[in-house]
């Protein structure tokens, strides 16, 4: 999953033409470290949507921008504008349904 | 059909799945979401028999794989009933049904909730159920804690080295937790006691801005503007959709003993839904264990 920074969030999210989920997590967090491998398998299997990856420690200002105080978080941009989130542990089900809106 | 389902892929799921396969039985964990269970939100496990410092997260994962290396099969899906089929169990889940011969029901446990209008919206936008997972995004910011028990003293502990200020909201006038966390919190500067008090609105825009509590003695109403809200008002065992095989005491918990027999044969249960006097890892471990056991001896005397 490509990891994306305050400098590379308008280019890679903001301005995608495709829909991109984003990921909000960090090392210390072990929920987040245990979607990752089902992100990186739906990522794989997924060409129509851009997976992305923000460490929270290191961007807290994309966290803040986007009122993140949870993790994990993932939120669905499409357009430039946030159309879903889903915060705590996911199971890939209900993953596949938030990349399916 | 397996020999041996297990409802719940948390660390007593898991160590029954062990102990069932070294016993050569076949057997099914279904996990609802992920592997691990609460322990995953554990960053640093201290106190588990081996290692002074192992995460959650590395625990759960080594244990399962563990458990896979023995041949245990794992299915993601959520558990919501369970039934006499024939001269088997049926565990229902959300994708359809699987039988086996013997049954253990590892659920767990799951935050209580305050049960008020938005919760479940505001949850990551200022509601909160684990001061140690959430805790940094509210540094130099003011937060309440809701609870009386030690989770919530400890939270507001490790909230005061954080926040600009905590209120810790009681509905009583005392505590259940330990006196001397409460003695702490008096020492921090930065604490303020709200007790006799609940919390009966969250007041929200986007995110939560602030929150009205009821003082429970004259019914009076006080708004305290804050960013965030860490509620410990305790957990709730999430053996409801077996209610109706297995007995629960008042508070839900699964009435079994510690061979973890419940009162219908050939369904156990192991872990923080079950009867008992401490939930630590290394309790529910020794549940999986036990309930392994007792259900492969159930199954050879069928």
């Amino acid at each position: 999953m490509l990891a994306v920074t305050k400098e590379t969030f308008e280019s890679e999210v903001l301005k995608s033409d495709k829909p991109v989920l984003a990921d909000f997590n960090a090392g210390w967090c072990g929920p987040c470290k245990a979607m990752k491998p089902v992100l990186e398998e739906l990522a794989a299997a997924t060409p129509g949507v851009k997976f992305v990856s923000i460490d929270i420690d290191d961007q807290d200002e994309l966290s803040d921008d986007y009122d993140v105080a949870s993790i994990p978080c993932l939120v669905l941009f499409k357009g430039g504008e946030e159309v879903k989130r889903h915060v705590g542990l996911t199971s890939r089900d209900d993953i596949v349904a938030l990349i399916s809106e | 059909m397996h020999d041996i389902i297990v409802v719940g892929g948390g660390p007593a799921g898991m160590t029954a799945a062990i102990y069932a396969r070294r016993a050569s039985r076949s057997v099914l964990v279904l996990e609802a979401v992920a592997c691990g269970g609460q322990i995953l939100n554990t960053p640093d496990i201290e106190n588990y028999p081996i290692e002074a410092h192992v995460s959650g997260y590395d625990f759960t994962t080594r244990v399962e794989a563990q458990a896979r290396g023995l041949g245990a099969e794992f299915a993601f899906e959520k558990a919501v009933g369970l039934r006499r089929g024939g001269d088997a169990w049926v565990v229902e889940t959300n994708k359809g049904g699987h039988r086996a011969k013997a049954v253990i029901l590892a659920t767990g446990a799951a935050n209580r909730k305050l049960g008020l209008p938005d919760e479940d919206r505001l949850v990551g936008r200022g509601v909160s159920y684990c001061a140690t997972c959430d805790g940094n995004f509210y540094r130099n910011k003011t937060v309440a804690v809701v609870g009386g028990g030690n989770t919530a003293l400890e939270d507001a502990l490790y909230l005061a080295d954080l926040a600009e200020k905590v209120y810790l909201i009681h509905r009583r006038d005392g505590f259940r937790g330990e006196e001397t966390n409460v003695a702490r919190l008096r020492e921090r500067p930065n604490v303020e006691f709200v007790l006799n008090a609940t919390v009966s609105r969250l007041v929200a825009e986007k995110r939560l801005t602030a929150v009205e509590v009821t003082d429970v003695r004259d019914g009076s109403v006080r708004t305290i503007e804050l960013r965030g809200l860490f509620v410990a008002v305790g957990r709730i065992p999430e053996n409801q959709n077996f209610s109706s095989v297995i007995a629960l005491d008042a508070a839900g918990y699964a009435i079994a003993g510690e061979d973890c027999h419940t009162a219908a044969p050939g369904v156990f249960v192991a872990g923080d839904n079950r009867v008992k006097p401490l939930r630590q890892l290394v309790t529910a471990t020794a549940d999986g264990a036990m309930a392994a056991t007792e259900a492969v001896k159930f199954i050879n005397e069928l």
